[in-house]
């Protein structure tokens, strides 16, 4: 079965780029913090963001841990180099392991959230001082499967390309002018070296992305998923993925108690009034 | 006959009636200015889309002791305007309406109808379904008002065609989705049915939407005209604010009607006849 998750990347650059002034400039602000691993993800956005803001409105932050690898630091400069983009190096070592260290025995994905939480605090921290929002760097193929911690890297204001599939990403990478290296290389969350999502994830980008296409934009069953071509095995994992990490896509959920409750019945935008 | 149409493809603040109004008195100053005839605002103009909770408090009863209706109705003076906003009637329901304001007056008022409460719409959740398609006289010509999902219903034209529509306002806020193609999916969606209709009803439609976000929704703009012969008359930009004016020849009416004459054969009785039977069984 073919299935095309090609993109129009001039329409979806044209909306994204107004998404990101609109919904920034809403607020308030004029400005955008993004914290730049080096990979794909943070590269685009911070593309889209200079091309949407201006580059001097936007800040890119790399935040190495001691066991970042130093491509990964190369390529984040690549990507501030390119865009001319203001820029600041907050090493987040001390900071993380002033909490790993009372843990001997600490697992790598206790660690691995401790550092993705510290980012975060960093990024915050950036926001106020630069005056800018902090854009999250999620796509849908991570949001859907749960590959990502809780208010680590999934605490952000607004998201541009949180709708588009890893395959999509690349797309829109190659078009808008990211660098080569950055889209070629193997994703990882670089938590600890080595570190490959892939291989944590047991399966691969593109057949991840094609089952979720099929099971959640064309609304195929489990069962013609697997008529279309994919293992059992593998659409069962996947849809057990997506409902076991559902609680980081929603807010924490209220004890409805009275007659009128914050996420029940009591609906606004958060554009409301701007 | 001609008619300039004007075509306000505007953003809006999402509940804040005072800005929004304000955005409407300069537009209907703009188009006046320029030489527009009807000026036709997107839906729910007044207020923004997706007001769910806001919907209550944005509310108007449709007459001129409201203020922001009665500055309305005082631009009406200059040129016709379609206008949105949420309908409170007096026992406290809310619609999804759009008024045809003339010469300082009210002369329509159409209720959404149909509710698109699915996917990314939850319109039942807050509003009342109005419940008639009624065309009604212009200094133009016989016309007739949808509100978005009104369109996506064939009986609804149909019905208004049959009660003697020539000038079809159309007006929606609608989401964009789809990245795949030329331009985006849902706006290609829309603009065929509109072409198609035009072409079927041998009639005019004129079709405004809005422009702008609203969360992450995206309003696509891309408002068209088209003519009795279906072919496309003007097209804004999309996502772009602004007026877009068109004037239209209303004697082509005339020369399509003549070549392709399916008004003239459509045969309603037949149709009655048929609803009967299915409906009684």
């Amino acid at each position: 079965m073919n299935i095309d998750l090609s993109i129009n990347p001039d329409l979806v650059r044209d909306l994204l780029t107004r998404f990101l002034r609109s919904e920034i400039s809403r607020t308030g602000l004029t400005r955008a913090v993004i914290g730049i691993s080096g990979g794909i993800d943070s590269a685009l956005v911070a593309f889209l963001a200079a091309e949407a803001l201006g580059a001097k409105n936007v800040l890119g932050v790399r935040m190495p841990y001691k066991s970042s690898s130093q491509d990964s630091l190369d390529h984040a400069m690549l990507v501030i180099e390119t865009l001319g983009i203001p820029h600041k190096t907050i090493p987040i070592t001390e900071m993380a392991d002033g909490l790993i260290q009372k843990f001997p025995e600490m697992s790598n994905m206790r660690k691995g959230n401790i550092m993705a939480r510290s980012r975060m605090i960093t990024l915050y921290d950036q926001s106020e001082a630069f005056q800018g929002l902090v854009i999250g760097t999620g796509n849908k193929t991570e949001i859907l499967l749960g590959y990502s911690t809780l208010y680590g890297d999934g605490a952000h204001a607004i998201n541009p390309i949180g709708d588009l599939y890893k395959a999509q990403v690349r797309q829109l990478s190659r078009a808008i002018g990211v660098p080569q290296p950055i889209i070629d290389k193997p994703p990882s969350a670089d938590l600890w070296a080595g570190q490959t999502d892939e291989q944590e994830l047991g399966f691969t980008y593109e057949e991840a992305d094609k089952l979720l296409y099929l099971l959640v934009d064309q609304r195929y069953t489990p069962e013609e998923a697997i008529e279309a071509g994919f293992a059992r095995q593998f659409v069962e994992t996947v849809i057990r993925r997506i409902r076991r990490n559902h609680f980081k896509r929603v807010m924490p959920v209220v004890a409805k108690i009275t007659t009128r409750t914050v996420g029940y019945d009591f609906l606004y935008l958060r554009d409301w009034g701007t | 006959m001609k008619l300039t149409l004007a075509l306000a493809q505007i953003n809006t603040k999402l509940g804040d009636i005072d800005a929004n109004l304000e955005n409407h008195l300069a537009l209907a100053h703009s188009a006046w200015k320029q030489g527009a005839d009807l000026l036709i605002f997107p839906e729910l103009s007044l207020t923004g889309y997706v007001l769910q909770d806001l919907a209550a408090s944005v509310a108007r009863l449709p007459n001129d002791q409201d203020p922001h209706l009665r500055k309305l109705l005082q631009a009406s003076k200059d040129l016709d305007m379609i206008v949105g906003f949420v309908e409170a009637d007096s026992r406290h329901r809310f619609y999804i309406a759009s008024a045809y304001l003339s010469d300082g007056k009210i002369t329509h008022l159409h209720r959404k109808v149909y509710l698109p409460t699915y996917g990314i719409f939850d319109e039942k959740r807050y509003f009342a379904a109005g419940n008639s398609f009624r065309a009604f006289d212009t200094k133009f010509g016989r016309a007739g008002i949808l509100i978005c999902e009104d369109f996506w219903h064939v009986s609804s034209p149909y019905t208004l065609w049959l009660d003697g529509a020539d000038l079809f306002f159309l007006t929606s806020a609608s989401p964009g989705r789809g990245i795949t193609d030329e331009i985006i999916g849902s706006a290609q969606w829309v603009q065929d049915i509109n072409r198609a209709y035009s072409g079927l009803f041998t009639s005019f439609f004129a079709h405004a939407n809005r422009v702008g976000f609203e969360d992450g929704l995206n309003f696509f703009g891309g408002s068209t005209v088209f003519d009795p012969d279906g072919r496309l008359v003007t097209r804004a930009p999309f996502n772009e604010e602004g007026l877009t004016l068109a004037e239209l020849d209303l004697a082509q009416l005339r020369r399509t009607r003549t070549r392709l004459p399916l008004l003239r054969d459509e045969q309603p009785e037949l149709v009655q006849r048929e609803l009967q039977r299915i409906l009684g069984k």
